[in-house]
């Protein structure tokens, strides 16, 4: 057992840096500003030194449930429990070191950065939290409450449509967070508590797992976001500000894929099973369409997004397929996406930062006057295009020969993405970044800075030692994932031994 | 010693890189503002343009005006990449005299790559006597060609780069071929892709390259979808991507069929031909072949290195190192064949009529590996290794012999536009006609050898596309002829068609020269002395396991009818009559001819259309889909119907009560989840209290 409540620490700890900004750093000044950048990034970074101890002290052959804390909360079955597995422990760790990259990023903001900085570290806390949540309850405080925050990121610092996409955001998510939060309330009233280790081994009605799987996937599908519930993202990254865009992509997207693997398919297999053709298919026309719209984007951000929601595509079809390899490819894919795509979305912040616009024809050539930055794209390029010996490869790769062995039709045509990928990444690439500089705005251009590095080199180590040595990440997950499928193939395998005897 | 032989090439591109990098660096300024960059001006065109002024091409290869000066330790980053691609070889002769002829195997665990479940994937590096021809193939040519580059682009101020990415290609090409399991070979096989990518589009300010670039990589890609699923299904089937366990559990697999969108097809055929139309991508394959020529955009060593001598057989090999797999699939292999005869003659019809010096040799690459591939079809994989092995002295030294005629015409590459030159630079002219004979298969030239043997392979094959095959290699070797001939005519004899270039016209240095004099020795040497262990007796015994061959093509190639024979070499002679008469003899019959049969001729002048074609069945499709997707699809249908259709119904109906204050909007939004989430808890804890 803990000595001390560790998971508890890294979740609220944020939320203590807040409120030190709040209490601190008030007031509009230059020295409030000041001292609410290094507070958060004091915070962030301490919280990311804690959440390495969590990496030091887990055990990888344990497929249950580690650091677990409980006390009371609500009532007498509604509890505050916390606790990570091979899970979700990487996705801790990833919202954990993604933001003081974001902050780092966020250094030159000048419009209210107290309450900024303090949105950030709401939202770390929210996040953490949504991933450390052991209560169905508790999960879906955070899962909901993280909006908040993205809300505020958007709509306060957003550009110039954020209302719009900030009302489009909401009326997507509110219809999935009703739908799910009445299936809380169904599988409470079925089971008599909330905890989720213990809803995991408790069978449920199968009509009702019919229904609660539709719900949950209401929400977890807008969140992915899934064809054709995506049309939110898009326009949420094109308004939101640099940091808030790394974190959209980078880890609340993940929140639904998490959902997947923590709710839909140890809770409701039979469900899942049923329904992953239609999963499957959604999947399929999702990498396969969005790909083809990101082919004739005009904004770098909307491009790069819509490559977000074919790259989640790889990951619904990889969970549901129910492999080995499908699952932990999918964990893979999201980790890897995280990296990748909150990289990728730095570098558009780079060059927004210095011409503001996103428009990718205001751009041509800046190679000639920013080859770190080239170098740099191009790596987060290859990436996103999946090219072996980065971690995008690893977890496309994975999915997609997990799939093969469910569903030969989806893994064919979601390999389709791979060509459409390649197709829109270089074409993105080669009109930012190669080409003669003959634009005059670009003419004085100037390349990375030490900040700008400090936030995209820890990046780009990463997607390629994972692209080289994915071993430690995927041992990591191994366990967890093992005892998922296992126990989600037990489940389908006895309803058609059922099936057969009758 | 085989880490050695594989890492260095990389260390040399990792170093050569950094180096690249900070030169770079140091030339450009950091700095996140440009001025006036503060306010939200969204300008920024006022600071000063310095250093960067557009570089005018002219279209022309390899012309990049001298604006810049050279980047710091270029020297250093030559240096050190020629100097290790040297070493390794050296290692790699010696590996190949090991394993290929004291039977030295070799089988390194380096690392664990990819584990999950029963998908155990490892780096290794596997050497048997395939790998080991490989290795000495891509050594050698690179090694060569990292040494011709330090003449040929001395006028380039990017060299640090350059030989990155060229060492970085020699590594990737060599993890492709010491590869143990498909997933390493995949890694490879795109790390070459890259590779190529980076060098067709070094001169990234010429939109032509960038263009070139992405082609080549968009259609190796179409070529790798078929790969991944073929490792895919070779996954599903074996359970494993490991070589040795895939070739011990293949045979079981015979008769066996799996469901592919909706048809039962034999499930080792489907999986040999998903993974073929990967090798059809590299090895840039009729229907897949278009991005071969535009890749002639590169700087001439690349052409010379990855177009011609290296990357453009990994297909081959590919198809070689699965010898086991196709073995079994017999109509797998009659695809090959029939792939491999029609793109023989396909690409050699499009060579009789081009004018770009690169681009003739470009399709005649082309051509020759089609050859290959009809002896993969026909079984005889050590013949097609053996024509990869002679073919990679000849090509490289036909690119570098055009190398260096562009290089002394500064930058002329249009045949039409030389003539005469063999005076003015004899060195390459000899180097170029010994690399023509040996292309066009003059006996005891190394190619003589080597095509010989692959139109008899297909002769005796038992393919249902044999004699197709045999037809076309036939009638391809005398088209061969008649365009090398043509190209060795034009340019080097007969009068100067532009007397400023001409004049100008020198010979290269010694960096150059060297290169070109030992591929010539290879082009000449090579034939002989290996004809025993690649297409005689001495096959079994050399290869061993490392493939495995048709039981009795050998034997039946050396009782073929004397005619057949000598039919490649009548072909031959016949090609080089009708150049000699078309370009010395009577210069005005090929305009004559040109003009009599017009539509043909445009018909070969244009590649057979294929461009256009693949421009309307794909790529504005794809557009158009892409465009009404987005609008139609996204904008019309979901959003309309969705988030804006509701937004739209809320706002009537909230207009007339509430002044929508935009920027406030957001606050009401929340007001109404949380009043919606509070409801829904009192309603489920009222309840659940009861």
């Amino acid at each position: 057992m803990m000595t001390w409540p560790i998971l508890s620490v890294v979740t609220f700890l944020p939320a203590v840096g807040a409120l030190l900004i709040w209490l601190m750093a008030r007031g509009g000044d230059e020295a409030a500003a000041r001292n609410a950048r290094w507070i958060a990034l004091w915070t962030t970074l301490i919280n990311f030194a804690i959440s390495l101890i969590l990496v030091a002290r887990f055990d990888p052959t344990q497929a249950g449930f580690q650091f677990v804390e409980e006390g009371r909360w609500l009532t007498s079955t509604i509890a505050y429990k916390m606790g990570v597995d091979g899970i979700s422990l990487p996705f801790v760790i990833l919202t954990t070191a993604l933001l003081p990259l974001c902050i780092i990023a966020s250094w030159k903001v000048t419009n209210r950065v107290p309450a900024y900085m303090m949105a950030f570290l709401i939202l770390e806390a929210l996040m953490v939290g949504t991933f450390s949540a052991l209560d169905l309850l508790l999960f879906y405080v955070f899962f909901e409450g993280g909006l908040i925050p993205m809300f505020l990121i958007i709509g306060v610092w957003g550009g110039p449509r954020r209302v719009y996409a900030t009302f489009k955001f909401f009326l997507y998510t509110l219809l999935g967070s009703v739908l799910m939060l009445l299936a809380i309330m169904a599988l409470y009233w079925n089971a008599g508590t909330t905890d989720i280790p213990t809803l995991m081994t408790t069978a449920v009605p199968r009509n009702l797992q019919t229904w609660a799987w539709l719900a949950f996937f209401a929400s977890f599908a807008v969140k992915m976001p899934m064809w054709p519930v995506h049309t939110w993202l898009p326009d949420a990254h094109v308004e939101a500000p640099t940091a808030g865009s790394v974190i959209l992509a980078a880890i609340l997207l993940k929140m639904g894929g998490y959902g997947f693997l923590r709710f839909s398919l140890p809770m409701f297999p039979l469900a899942s099973h049923d329904f992953a053709p239609l999963v499957f298919t959604l999947s399929a026309i999702a990498i396969v369409y969005t790909s083809l719209v990101a082919l004739m984007q005009e904004d770098m951000k909307k491009l790069i997004a819509y490559s977000s929601v074919a790259h989640m595509g790889f990951v619904t079809m990889g969970i549901f397929a129910g492999t080995m390899q499908g699952v932990a490819g999918g964990v893979f894919q999201m980790v890897s996406h995280g990296l990748v795509s909150g990289a990728l979305f730095l570098c558009v912040g780079v060059v927004y930062d210095r011409m503001h616009t996103r428009e990718i024809a205001a751009y041509g050539g800046v190679v000639n006057r920013m080859p770190l930055y080239a170098f740099v794209f191009l790596t987060f390029t290859m990436a996103n295009v999946g090219l072996p010996g980065t971690s995008g490869f690893v977890g496309e790769f994975l999915t997609l020969i997990g799939t093969f062995k469910v569903s030969i039709p989806t893994a064919f045509f979601a390999t389709l993405g791979v060509i459409l990928s390649a197709a829109y990444a270089l074409w993105l690439y080669r009109k930012i970044v190669f080409g003669a500089l003959v634009k005059p705005s670009l003419a004085s251009i100037k390349d990375l800075t030490f900040r700008e590095v400090v936030t995209l080199g820890p990046l780009l180590v990463l997607t390629i030692l994972f692209g080289f040595y994915p071993k430690p990440l995927l041992d990591f997950s191994a366990a967890s994932v093992q005892q998922l499928v296992t126990n989600y193939s037990h489940a389908i395998t006895a309803v058609k031994a059922a099936a057969l005897m009758q | 010693m085989v880490q050695a032989i594989v890492f260095l090439p990389l260390l040399g591109a990792i170093l050569a890189g950094l180096i690249a990098l900070a030169g770079a660096h140091a030339r450009n300024p950091s700095g996140d503002t440009v001025e006036h960059a503060h306010g939200h001006d969204g300008h920024g065109d006022h600071g000063h343009a310095h250093a960067s002024h557009a570089h005018d091409d002219h279209g022309h290869d390899d012309h990049h005006a001298p604006a810049e000066p050279a980047a710091a330790g270029t020297a250093a980053a030559e240096f050190i990449t020629t100097a290790l691609l040297f070493v390794s070889a050296a290692l790699s002769w010696i590996t190949f005299v090991n394993v290929g002829f004291f039977k030295q195997d070799v089988l390194i665990h380096v690392l664990p790559w990819i584990n999950s479940g029963d998908l155990q994937i490892a780096w290794s590096l596997r050497v048997d006597t395939l790998t080991a021809v490989m290795l000495v193939v891509v050594t050698t040519v690179s090694s060569l060609v990292h040494l011709y580059s330090v003449g040929y682009m001395d006028e380039d101020p990017h060299r640090p780069r350059f030989f990155a990415y060229l060492s970085l290609f020699t590594f990737a090409m060599l993890m492709l071929v010491t590869s143990d399991n498909l997933v390493q070979l995949f890694f490879g096989w795109e790390g070459v892709g890259l590779a190529s990518y980076l060098l067709i589009g070094f001169w990234y300010q010429k939109p032509s390259a960038n263009a070139a670039a992405i082609k080549a990589f968009v259609v190796n890609r179409v070529g790798d979808f078929g790969f991944s699923l073929g490792i895919f299904a070779v996954f599903m089937l074996i359970g494993s991507t490991d070589f040795d366990t895939i070739f011990a559990a293949a045979p079981g697999l015979t008769g066996k069929t799996i469901n592919f969108l909706g048809w039962n097809v034999d499930a080792l055929t489907i999986t040999c031909l998903l993974l073929f139309m990967g090798a059809m991508g590299k090895s840039a394959q009729f229907l897949l072949h278009t991005w071969l020529p535009d890749a002639m955009e590169g700087p001439t060593p690349v052409s010379a290195l990855i177009h011609a001598a290296t990357m453009v057989t990994a297909g081959v090999f590919m198809v070689a190192r699965l010898s086991p797999l196709f073995e079994l699939a017999p109509n797998a292999q009659a695809f090959v064949m029939l792939i491999g005869g029609t793109t023989a003659f396909f690409a050699a019809t499009i060579g009789l009529v081009q004018n770009d010096i690169k681009r003739i040799v470009a399709y005649s690459t082309c051509s020759q590996l089609g050859y290959m591939f009809v002896a993969m079809g026909a079984g005889a994989y050590s013949v097609g290794m053996f024509h990869l092995f002679t073919h990679a002295f000849f090509k490289a030294l036909l690119f570098l012999g055009s190398g260096s005629v562009i290089y002394a015409m500064h930058h002329e590459q249009d045949i039409r536009n030389m003539g005469g030159l063999w005076r003015k630079i004899p060195y390459t002219y000899a180097t170029m006609v010994i690399g023509t004979l040996a292309l066009t298969g003059f006996p005891l030239t190394a190619g003589y050898f080597s095509k010989d043997a692959i139109i008899e392979s297909a002769f005796v094959s038992h393919n249902p596309f044999a004699f197709y095959g045999f037809l076309m290699t036939v009638v391809a070797a005398c088209l061969t002829s008649f365009y090398s001939w043509r190209l060795i005519f034009k340019t080097f004899h007969g009068k100067p068609h532009d007397q400023h270039h001409y004049e100008a016209a020198h010979e290269a240095p010694l960096w150059m020269l060297v290169p070109l004099g030992v591929l010539s020795a290879g082009s000449l040497l090579a034939g002989l002395p290996f004809k025993d262990l690649f297409a005689g007796h001495g096959v079994d015994e050399f290869f061993r396991a490392s493939l495995k061959m048709h039981p009795h093509i050998l034997e039946e190639m050396h009782h073929i009818p004397a005619a057949i024979a000598y039919l490649p070499t009548i072909m031959m002679v016949i090609g080089l009559y009708v150049a000699w008469l078309f370009y010395i003899r009577r210069p005005y019959l090929p305009v004559e001819l040109a003009n009599q049969h017009g539509a043909l001729y445009r018909f070969l002048l244009n590649k057979w259309y294929f461009d256009e074609l693949y421009d309307i069945i794909f790529v504005r499709p794809a557009k158009w889909l892409g465009t009404t997707l987005w609008k139609k699809g996204d904008g019309f249908i979901i959003d309309g119907f969705g988030p804006n259709g509701v937004a739209a119904r809320v706002l009537d109906v909230t207009r007339g009560v509430v002044r929508i204050q935009t920027g406030y909007l957001y606050h009401y939004a929340f007001v109404m989840l949380i009043g919606a989430a509070g409801l829904i808890t009192w309603f489920m804890f009222g309840l659940g209290g009861q």
